[in-house]
């Protein structure tokens, strides 16, 4: 009873930690330009594909994880660069279909560079099943939590120690008097598809070997990751965390307890619940806006 | 005023022109099913832009309210054996509460949480279409009954093409009026500016859940009738994509533009025809199409179009 509880935990919170880099993305894109980047799957999408395809060619694990990210963070400047950039006055309606957009391109490249199949990238470290009161737990998992959990901290340590995320979240703030005080706000633009780009990468390729990599993968993970952002508040980083562990929680609890073919739409049952009783997200500030 | 129901009547006109002499320009059936697909994804881009071109508001899940409707169709008159048009009836009264339940407080909020909500809606009601096999048929869809009322049968592709001519004729028709109503106009300081219309006694967020609630009944409406024409109806039509396409085809053809709306439905839909000879590359082609379009046009085809144009558009 309690072993199995415990199991649906352990695997929630695996899940859950993607779930919160991916939204984590979200949030870093939507404070500095206001665009809500459908695009973020595909980040996760290149990073597990790209882990996966180098290490089948030889390539050592770390570097293959790295030049995934690399990959990444360069299609995220060019998103940014070549199609949000040049249509910064349009409505958010427009932003929206660009970046949806460049998640069917992105989609369309990966298939035609690494085809339809699924890759298999292997465990870190082994396969051998840890026990955990009672619990068994893939090694990969804790690779997964772990990394999430220090990137996190890592963001975090950006965004109130460095002038870089400093001048990211003023612009968030005000863009105007961020402009105004001497902050290049393009390259924050950039430096945030960018930031967001690595995170999305490297969590999938941690998260490679548990799911196997295809070029469809992104899709419901960058999905679930947008409705963490909602759930957390959007714009808010640590909710955006908060709410990723909770979905991903929630829906490990759902597959097993209620019904595992429904295991997809328990992330958005609780999206509109959450939407139709506390409108600002769990943690989001009612604003009072400026006319 | 004069001319504006002058302009309105003009283009209302021309429409039922184009679609009056097609069908002499088809060669053979095939055109002419494209021709009423088009004419179907038509009707819902029309409800579709009236909440994204005059309320200033995205629905990621409109496939979901055409799934409703088709599947209302499918199961009622399938399995239980109610009249087709019954069964339409029930869809659009079901998506109609659906839409104004889920929109009342979330329309109240600015940004993106109505995108957010219907996104939900949208898979959440594709993951039971596929799920519930036992009354769907599962992923791989169910049969549906022809449309048969007064003991008439709809049945072929030259009477579907009148029908669903009609229908939109009527769909483009309702939204000009409703565009021009005092409500219209109050949508458009909506979209304007919210705080204004709020300020000078505008009921803004009143006016965004009917517009929403009419735009999600169109939807249902169009997705009966196409489960009939088709006869056969699977969940991939009310999936995420689904309701991507609806929206780009909205965006595409030109937002707050009644015309664009069916333009870019029409255009859309042949698209993937033409796009069959690229074979691996259609992804890629479609996400630099749409992501081209919105950076260099991006008020839409349809109004780019008329602003080259502006002697005519005086006309």
């Amino acid at each position: 009873m309690f072993a199995e509880l415990l199991q649906y935990l352990l695997s929630g919170l695996t899940i859950g930690a993607i779930y919160a880099l991916a939204g984590l993305g979200f949030s870093i894109i939507y404070n500095a330009s206001h665009v809500i980047n459908f695009a973020q799957g595909e980040f996760i999408m290149i990073g597990g594909m790209a882990s996966a395809t180098l290490t089948a060619s030889g390539v050592p694990l770390p570097l293959a994880i790295l030049i995934g990210c690399g990959g990444a963070m360069l299609v995220g400047v060019a998103v940014a660069k070549f199609a949000v950039e040049r249509a910064r006055n349009a409505s958010t309606v427009t932003l929206i279909i660009i970046t949806i957009g460049a998640s069917i391109f992105l989609r369309g490249v990966a298939e035609l560079v690494w085809g339809k199949d699924f890759k298999r990238l292997d465990a870190f470290s082994g396969e051998t099943p840890i026990q955990v009161l009672g619990a068994s737990m893939q090694p990969q998992s804790l690779w997964v939590v772990g990394t999430a959990a220090v990137l996190i901290v890592a963001i975090g340590l950006f965004f109130n120690r460095t002038l870089t995320g400093k001048a990211i979240l003023a612009t968030s703030h005000n863009r105007l008097a961020a402009q105004l005080v001497g902050i290049d706000v393009k390259r924050v633009v950039l430096a945030s598809f960018a930031l967001s780009a690595a995170l999305g990468a490297v969590g999938g390729a941690v998260v490679a070997p548990i799911t196997f990599s295809y070029t469809e993968m992104g899709i419901m993970l960058g999905l679930k990751g947008f409705t963490a952002a909602v759930l957390g508040g959007l714009g808010n980083g640590p909710g955006a965390v908060v709410g990723g562990v909770i979905v991903g929680v929630a829906e490990a609890l759902g597959a097993g307890y209620i019904s595992s073919a429904y295991k997809d739409a328990i992330a958005f049952v609780i999206i509109l619940a959450v939407l139709l009783f506390m409108p600002n997200g769990l943690f989001g500030k009612r604003g009072t806006e400026r006319v | 005023m004069n001319t504006l129901l002058h302009g309105r009547l003009t283009g209302l006109l021309a429409l039922g022109a184009v679609i009056a002499v097609l069908p002499a320009f088809l060669p053979n059936n095939f055109y002419l099913d494209i021709a009423i697909l088009a004419g179907f994804n038509a009707v819902v881009c029309v409800g579709l832009n009236l909440l994204i071109g005059y309320a200033g508001q995205i629905s990621l899940g409109h496939a979901g309210f055409f799934g409703i409707g088709a599947y209302a169709s499918g199961v009622l008159v399938g399995v239980y054996g109610w009249p087709p048009i019954l069964a339409l009836l029930t869809g659009a009264v079901v998506v109609g509460l659906l839409a104004f339940l889920v929109a009342k407080p979330i329309l109240r909020l600015k940004g993106h949480y109505l995108a957010m909500a219907t996104l939900g809606i949208g898979i959440i009601v594709s993951i039971v279409l596929r799920t519930e096999s036992g009354l769907t048929g599962g992923p791989d869809g169910m049969m549906v009954e022809p449309f048969k009322i007064f003991g008439f049968e709809l049945y072929g592709e030259k009477v579907w093409y009148w029908v669903v001519g009609v229908l939109l004729v009527g769909v483009v028709w309702l939204s000009l009026n409703l565009i021009d109503s005092p409500m219209g106009r109050a949508l458009r300081a909506v979209h304007g500016s919210e705080v204004a219309a709020e300020v000078v006694g505008v009921d803004t967020a009143r006016f965004k859940v009917l517009v929403f609630v009419v735009s999600a009944v169109f939807a249902s409406v169009a997705g009966s009738l196409f489960a009939h024409y088709t006869g056969l109806i699977t969940p991939a039509k009310a999936d995420f994509f689904k309701s991507i396409e609806l929206v780009t085809m909205v965006v595409f053809g030109g937002m707050a533009s009644t015309f664009g709306a069916v333009v870019g439905a029409v255009v859309l839909t042949l698209l993937p025809q033409a796009l069959t000879v690229f074979q691996d590359y259609q992804q890629i082609v479609l996400g630099g199409i749409l992501m081209a379009t919105m950076v260099f046009m991006p008020k839409g085809l349809l109004p780019t179009l008329a602003a080259l144009l502006p002697a005519r558009r005086r006309a």
